[in-house]
């Protein structure tokens, strides 16, 4: 090994690392190091390349440059996916199977894994322990797939989009889950689209666009710096983005007549406009959810961009 | 409990047990297992063999051994290309080889378990075949059922090399009961192990010797006596068909890996 390790005894390590497929650059120089008991959400949209992360983290991709590290170890070795319980996206199981033996193989993969019926109790899968796969709800399939995360008992659990397809109720069961598990100071990384999902989870929010890391902190700190009003309204003769420099907007979008954007300043950068002359009608000011507050994050980087991202 | 520098990992033997086992269940818990790949066989074998048990085909050989050294040819390859290569294409098209790939189980481990697992449920299909042949009454000296049994389980390789190319052909998975069906069924009838070489037509005859499935054939034949071609020459080419088709299994797989996991 050439470089030292930087960060001894850390979970995670990424070190500049790139990842393209074929011409594509999934991942565009990305650093960031995760301790022990740390409970990361790593936060974007479809294609940002949170899925391409976890999978060089758990050594199922090799990274195009750079370098990664599980436990100090390199991310192949068995003895580094040992101590990791993974929830992929896209996955599956054998479905003829029934649930209680599906458990019982993937925990014997493990060198301490938890006893077939402890994690059976942990997913809350008891009542359908002897039931085929088949004959599973969509929920209860994806809880089996949170047992077969934690049957080895793991230090870090690796969560892609876990919540991808839950309803209200059992997001919210989940989510009780996680805590709980996190709380016996393990490791939790995982993937979402929602920074509330993230800021009720996690201690640490990367956010991850095009490949890079634009953000990295605490739950609070990157609320704040998204957090402010959406502004709405359509002006005659239409706007450029040149009439609105120099105001305290973010995420500004122009189509047409309509303009909209982000502030935190919603009544200074109102009455800049209005000093403007304009025929302004249709005005909405709104408090922003936090969904549009991380996309006006994103959408002032995508605005540098030549080629704008598909929408929605 | 938590240490510092956990090196535990499980014994690459023991994960082998495990996923070998895994395989197994996997197989005895398809619906209408039994049915196709015990039954189809013996239910031939009912149907054909049965009737004319005690006919002399050739010299000194019955009806009922040449079937069941025909229908013993089929009941291996059957489960290596339906069992294993359609199995394989299934585990893929669920994607449960992204999930062993994320979990500590090596992909070889995977592998030989699959390997394993389907020729232990070939060679109960073909036992069970035999024991139904010889309480039926077919009789062959005790040497012989051996020689078949292991004649055929050497046949089992090419076999097992078309499956896997089979189930790793296609980016999905999905293709493959359709291709298993397109490339095996034909070749078997060809082949002449669902219906005897001498009533095949003359054009189909003269493809034989060209496949695969006839070199399998040729070993079962041998070993009951019943070959029209020698069993060195048979050995020779099976084990060509072996590198051919296991090299094509191997290229299929490197390509699938080569995409999910590069």
């Amino acid at each position: 090994m050439s470089t030292p390790l930087t960060s001894p005894g850390a979970a995670v390590e990424l070190s500049d690392v790139r990842k393209n497929y074929g011409r594509v650059e999934a991942l565009r120089g990305v650093s960031v190091t995760i301790k022990p008991g740390e409970v990361v959400a790593m936060l974007g949209q479809n294609g940002a390349g949170k899925t391409t992360a976890i999978s060089l983290m758990l050594g199922m991709r090799r990274p195009t440059a750079g370098r990664v590290r599980l436990f100090d170890l390199d991310p192949g070795d068995r003895a580094a996916r040992s101590r990791c319980g993974v929830m992929l996206q896209e996955s599956g199981v054998n479905d003829v199977l029934k649930v209680r033996e599906t458990v019982a193989i993937f925990r014997a993969y493990y060198p301490h894994p938890l006893p077939t019926a402890r994690v059976l109790e942990l997913a809350g899968l008891e009542e359908v322990a002897n039931r085929k796969i088949t004959g599973l709800s969509g929920g209860q399939r994806q809880r089996l797939y949170y047992a077969l995360a934690i049957c080895g008992d793991p230090e870090a659990l690796f969560l892609d989009e876990p919540t991808a397809g839950m309803d209200v109720e059992s997001r919210r069961a989940f989510f009780g889950d996680i805590r709980r598990y996190a709380s016996e100071d393990r490791t939790v990384i995982f993937s979402t689209h929602y920074l509330e999902e993230a800021d009720q989870l996690a201690d640490r929010v990367v956010v991850i666009d095009r490949g890079v890391i634009i953000a990295d902190d605490s739950p609070a700190a990157i609320k704040s710096r998204v957090a402010g009003r959406r502004v709405t309204f359509t002006v005659t003769p239409s706007a450029t983005a040149a009439d609105f420099a120099g105001l305290p907007i973010s995420g500004l979008e122009l189509r047409d007549q309509r303009v909209r954007f982000h502030s935190s300043q919603p009544e200074q950068a109102l009455a800049a406009t209005f000093r403007r002359g304009w025929d302004i009608q249709n005005l909405e000011v709104v408090g922003a959810d936090l969904e549009e507050a991380f996309v006006s994050l994103t959408t002032n980087r995508v605005a540098d961009l030549p080629e704008n991202k598909e929408s929605k | 409990m938590r240490v510092g520098a956990d090196t535990r990992t499980v014994s690459l033997p023991r994960l082998l047990a495990v996923q070998i086992r895994a395989v197994l269940l996997g197989y005895w818990r398809i619906p209408l297992f039994a049915l196709f790949t015990i039954g189809l066989p013996v239910m031939f074998f009912a149907f054909f063999g049965l009737p004319r048990l005690h006919q002399e085909i050739t010299h000194h050989v019955s009806v009922g051994a040449y079937i069941l050294a025909s229908l013993g040819a089929y009941a291996v390859s059957n489960v290596l290309v339906y069992n294993v290569g359609i199995g394989q294409a299934q585990t893929r098209a669920r994607k449960l080889d992204l999930l062993q790939r994320a979990s500590p189980l090596p992909g070889w481990i995977a592998i030989a378990a699959t390997l394993v697992g389907g020729l232990v449920l070939a060679t109960s299909a073909l036992v069970v075949l035999l024991l139904v042949g010889a309480l039926a009454g077919v009789s062959l000296p005790p040497t012989h059922w051996l020689l078949l049994v292991v004649a055929l389980l050497y046949g089992a390789i090419p076999m097992l090399g078309l499956g896997l190319t089979i189930g790793y052909l296609g980016s999905s998975g999905n293709l493959a009961p359709a291709l298993a069906s397109l490339i095996y069924l034909p070749m078997a009838f060809a082949s002449g192990i669902l219906i005897p070489l001498t009533q095949l037509p003359a054009l189909v005859t003269s493809i034989a010797p060209y496949l695969p499935l006839y070199q399998v054939g040729q070993l079962g034949w041998n070993a009951v006596g019943a070959a029209n071609e020698s069993a060195l020459q048979a050995v020779f080419w099976t084990a060509v068909w072996g590198l051919v088709l296991g090299g094509l299994a191997v290229y299929a797989y490197g390509r699938d890996q080569g995409r999910k996991f590069a």
